[in-house]
């Protein structure tokens, strides 16, 4: 039992860095259908910026969370300026093939740079661990939570409740009903994508606090099971998103727990193709009809 | 246009490829047997393996319009296929080697299939993932499999050693020249022309009667075959099978290829498949940057030039004789100048 309820904590806050970063794919993808595969590198550049501020220049943790999270925010918007803004009105497939070349753009110029070995982070915190009962809790687990819900409500405040959210959720409606209505749809873009990588930063710094290392190739992986956790809770949806990071969190956990580690990402990608063959849209998902 | 136009009977083309095949297939035998050294024959063959393997694809990518990630995948399941087929086969080892290619094209067009029933049900990007999703399931299973059913077969990670050495200049010229025969074939026929209707339109292409799933799920899985092929030669061509080789960077790698020289051109694959893989080997000291250049390349062409270097243009040898024989070879700028008017 005490197994089970530790690995369901890990599993737990796991599953809350996937659901950060697959808000990111999310919000992309609503707005502009675009699958944005270079958005787990930006998680990488952002690891890359944690242990360059802190073991480099030798200053503190909150200087590099902060780092990390501006790094984030204006690589993706940087990304968004110089390959996908070019290609509005690009076919999709164009589109994608342009993500795929800049994720590897990113990787590979990480490898080059910093070269293929891991690059050890330096702790943001002194780690600590409480005890519930007999079930050990993780200081990180408990942050990695909080952290989470937080992002999450203001997200959803953001989204819901202000202009610019308005203006979001207006272009991902219908891109030039929206721009007939007076919104500056470009800027909308921007800004999502700057929101978007600024969770791929929050996600970052959350992740290299339970795996304390950069290397150049760990943000595909990672960004492929948040890709996954967004479509399992329906693509485009921020709850989903939160679901859908947790349940794929959970699953790599108990996977791992009973001994076949070695198949969690073979079990991830089987979750993926169970849910695009039963239900395409995710649990929260909306069907959109194509219109001739 | 005019009807006096001179005009090449079918069988003369035929005639005219096969004897245009023939005669590269001699000046590159000789090659081979006289100029080049081993190291540069083995760079040859991958040539041929890659140009079967871009050409392949081109058929999902370009004719098709959807973007498959897991062309790799296909290449492992051909790959493995063929290997244990020719290592434990009792058959003599022409027959076997056939056989075991036969064997991986049918295997790898099988996973084509399976995969692409659910997969071609949904649009681009769902596609595009699910195949890489499936890429990488087959490269974990093969890494893994040994160890869940407990007895040696695939040998995971340390490789699978010891394929018997069947592939050599001569059966991978046949077999691209088989694979660009058929892909070409099968474009010009009316299959072929649903292909690229839906490619098109596919709602269109549905409201004019053709069977969309049916033609998407054919496609898709002719073009995993011939990676299957590929995956044969590859692994009867090296001895030694690792699952790692048929990552996601693989797929990658063979999309580039499609891309760089047009999606929808034959021409262009067969061209920037020779090219990619001659290019790295002759400029081995800048390979830390050849990851780096594919991705700038992909980046800068989806840009500039999506349609890939030649577009969907395709050389047919029959056409630059016709127009030879009504004398419009250097007449081109004329003509157009013609129809402006």
């Amino acid at each position: 039992m005490t197994v089970f309820f530790s690995q369901l904590i890990n599993g737990l806050s796991l599953g809350s860095i996937y659901a950060l970063i697959a808000l990111g794919y999310s919000m992309v993808y609503g707005i502009i259908l675009l699958l944005n595969f270079a958005h787990g590198d930006v998680i990488m550049v952002g690891a890359y910026m944690s242990w360059f501020v802190m073991n480099q220049l030798g200053l503190g943790p909150v200087t590099a969370v902060c780092a990390t999270i501006v790094t984030c925010t204006l690589l993706g918007v940087v990304i968004e300026k110089v390959a996908y803004t070019p290609l509005r009105g690009a076919p999709r497939i164009s589109l994608l093939i342009t993500a795929i070349g800049v994720s590897f753009f990113l990787e590979y110029t990480a490898e080059l740079i910093m070269g293929s070995g891991a690059k050890v982070i330096p702790s943001y915190y002194a780690a600590k661990t409480f005890m519930i009962g007999k079930v050990p809790l993780g200081l990180t687990s408990i942050i990695t939570l909080v952290v989470t819900v937080l992002s999450m409500l203001v997200l959803t405040f953001l989204v819901q409740k202000t202009k610019l959210g308005k203006a979001m959720r207006a272009v991902s409606e219908d891109m030039d009903a929206a721009r007939l209505m007076g919104i500056n749809v470009n800027s909308t873009i921007s800004f999502t994508f700057a929101v978007g990588s600024a969770l791929a930063g929050i996600g970052a710094v959350l992740y290299c606090c339970s795996y304390p290392q950069a290397t150049p190739t760990m943000g595909s992986m990672l960004g492929l099971k948040a890709f996954v956790a967004a479509v399992l809770g329906g693509i485009g949806s921020i709850p989903g998103a939160m679901i859908g990071g947790i349940a794929i969190g959970l699953c790599e956990c108990f996977v791992s727990a009973i001994g076949l580690s070695a198949w969690k990402d073979a079990v991830t990608f089987a979750i993926l193709i169970v849910v695009l063959l039963v239900k395409p849209t995710g649990f929260l998902g909306r069907q959109v009809q194509e219109k001739v | 246009m005019n009807k006096n136009r001179k005009t090449l009977k079918m069988p003369v083309r035929y005639l005219m490829n096969a004897v245009l095949v023939v005669l590269l297939f001699l000046a590159l035998s000789y090659m081979t047997g006289n100029m080049l050294s081993t190291y540069q024959n083995k760079v040859l063959m991958t040539v041929g393996i890659n140009i079967i393997l871009a050409v392949s694809l081109n058929v999902a990518t370009g004719y098709l319009g959807q973007l498959p990630l897991g062309h790799a995948g296909f290449m492992a399941v051909g790959a493995y296929t063929c290997a244990l087929f020719t290592k434990y086969c009792p058959l003599p080892g022409p027959v076997s080697f056939v056989l075991g290619l036969v064997l991986a094209c049918v295997m790898a067009g099988l996973f084509g299939v399976l995969i692409g029933i659910p997969a071609l049900r949904l649009t681009g990007d769902y596609l595009a993932i699910l195949t890489l999703g499936f890429g990488e399931i087959i490269r974990i299973t093969l890494n893994n499999i040994d160890d869940v059913l407990g007895f040696k077969l695939f040998y995971g990670a340390k490789g699978l050693k010891n394929i018997p050495k069947y592939s050599n200049f001569t059966n991978v010229f046949l077999c691209v020249v088989i694979t660009c025969f058929l892909i070409h074939a099968m474009m010009k026929s009316r299959h072929g022309r649903a292909v690229l209707a839906i490619r098109d339109n596919e709602i269109a292409a549905e409201s004019c009667g053709i069977q969309t799933t049916y033609y998407k799920v054919m496609a898709f899985a002719f073009s995993a075959a011939f990676a299957g092929l590929a995956g044969g030669l590859y692994a009867c061509y090296l001895g030694v099978l690792d699952p790692s080789t048929f990552g996601f960077m693989k797929s990658i790698e063979i999309l580039v290829m499609v891309v760089l020289g047009g999606m929808g051109s034959m021409l262009g694959s067969i061209l920037s498949a020779t090219v990619l893989t001659i290019l790295p080997e002759a400029t081995r000291s800048f390979e830390s940057y050849r990851m780096v250049v594919y991705s700038l390349v992909l980046i800068l062409m989806m840009i500039f030039r999506p349609g890939g270097l030649l577009g969907s243009y395709d050389f047919s040898m029959s056409r630059v004789v016709e127009k030879a024989m009504n004398g419009e070879l250097f007449r081109k700028k004329e003509k157009e100048g013609a129809d402006h008017e």
